[in-house]
């Protein structure tokens, strides 16, 4: 299975509430309107700009073992090992928002508008993690038909929970995803920079519980575990 | 109120068209240009700084209040040059090379300017090589350096080193910062200073010009 997905700027436009998460205010109501007036102008420079595409492909249990052990720089144990160990299927996947947002947000930074650079960013950042999101909600129709009662497709990236980020470069050698206009730098930086890239790991929603108690997890300032733990409580 | 604190005031609401009004109206009424940076535009924005450290106020706000800064600054600028006025600091900042990422960066430039500081912003994916002779060319004290990624962080070793090879250590301060860079990092490479965040990142840097750390 390789399969590229394109959608409209309007599918991945994220919640204003987790645009405000990232900028760290507080929910509404009582957002003061000049602040909400930004996160306004942000999201409709987002969907002026948008070019949301991703690109997904199937790997097995074996092939992915060898991506992911990458360069040999992870973690010595790391809790993506126990879950791709008990997935159903696997697919790697790169996301992104286009280039046209990255440049909009310099543009700003440049011209003096700050406030609204740093919104747009923030809008952008969340879009991707939608994006995410949405090829895992897409992800059994994309492999061809339905998933067994209760299984649960989560997405897994280098760079986190013990996955060292140059892991990326085998994950690139394995996708190649220069057909949606994504690069890698040799810093393992991908371009567009509001771009994400990873494993979707289908399976019954227990092999995605672990506890946060490695010792790279004191250090992880963002604990995407955190809301992916929470989000197999939900329907 | 005098027309120092009105500035300050509409500054730290973020009120950019006032802000423009209210130095022109100083500079006409005679008030020394470093008079309107000091008490009008810096208090505003360590008003806004505390503020946000304090959580009362968001980073939109810091930086709308910014925005305001900037205004004022570029009518004074030209003047406090004529007077051959000094800033609170020089320095250099960017993101090591290989990094593209620039926000964080972006926001420790806007809040050291807010702070009086002469920020010299090489931008972003910068050679270590280019921080130093950036330093050297513009006399700064302070080198600022921006990585979001662990493959970049080895880079600001480099500088570190680079700034010890050329003589330099004492003379010009290397402070880090960056989601994965730790206080630990900044001690392991030898740097003098670590930022959190950009309120922390000002303080450091304070804290740096003035001999103190």
């Amino acid at each position: 299975m390789r399969e590229r997905v394109v959608w409209t700027p309007a599918d991945s436009r994220p919640e204003r509430a987790e645009v405000l998460r990232l900028q760290g205010v507080p929910p509404e109501p009582g957002l003061p309107p000049r602040i909400g007036a930004l996160v306004e102008a942000a999201l409709a420079a987002y969907l002026e700009l948008a070019e949301p595409r991703a690109l997904v492909g199937g790997i097995s249990r074996e092939e992915f073992r060898e991506v992911y052990r990458g360069e040999g720089r992870n973690a010595p144990e790391t809790p993506l090992e126990a879950i791709f160990a008990g997935a159903e299927r696997l697919a790697l996947f790169t996301a992104t928002v286009g280039s046209g947002v990255t440049a909009r947000i310099r543009d700003l930074f440049g011209r003096n508008e700050p406030a609204l650079a740093a919104m747009l960013d923030s809008v952008a950042s969340a879009a991707a993690d939608r994006l995410t999101a949405l090829l895992g909600s897409l992800y059994p129709a994309l492999n061809g038909g339905a998933s067994a009662n209760g299984t649960r497709v989560l997405a897994y990236s280098p760079g986190y929970c013990g996955w060292h980020v140059s892991g990326q470069r085998a994950l690139f050698a394995f996708l190649d995803p220069g057909e949606i206009g994504v690069t890698l730098n040799a810093s393992c930086l991908m371009e567009p920079l509001k771009s994400v890239s990873g494993v979707l790991v289908a399976g019954p929603a227990r092999i995605h519980r672990f506890a946060p108690a490695f010792p790279f997890c004191p250090e992880c300032r963002e604990k995407p575990c955190h809301e992916r733990i929470a989000s197999l409580s939900r329907p | 109120m005098n027309i120092l604190s009105e500035i300050a005031g509409s500054l730290e609401r973020g009120e950019d068209d006032r802000v423009d009004a209210l130095v022109r109206q100083a500079l006409e009424e005679r008030c020394a240009p470093l008079e309107i940076l000091n008490q009008g535009l810096i208090a505003g924005m360590d008003v806004v700084g505390e503020q946000f450290r304090r959580r009362e106020i968001f980073l939109p706000d810091v930086l709308l209040a910014a925005r305001a800064m900037y205004v004022g600054l570029d009518l004074l600028k030209p003047l406090l040059a004529q007077e051959g006025v000094p800033s609170a600091g020089r320095i250099v900042l960017g993101s090591v090379h290989g990094d593209l990422h620039d926000i964080g960066k972006n926001l420790v430039g806007i809040m050291l300017k807010g702070a009086g500081f002469e920020v010299m912003d090489l931008g972003a994916d910068v050679p270590a090589a280019r921080f130093v002779d950036a330093a050297q060319e513009h006399g700064a004290s302070v080198i600022g350096l921006s990585a979001l990624l662990t493959t970049t962080m080895p880079v600001m070793k480099e500088v570190v080193e680079l700034v010890r090879a050329r003589g330099l250590a004492g003379r010009v301060k290397v402070i880090v910062g960056g989601a994965p860079v730790s206080e630990a990092w900044a001690r392991e490479i030898g740097a003098d200073s670590h930022g959190y965040d950009a309120a922390n990142a000002v303080e450091r840097v304070r804290a740096l010009v003035a001999g103190r750390a």
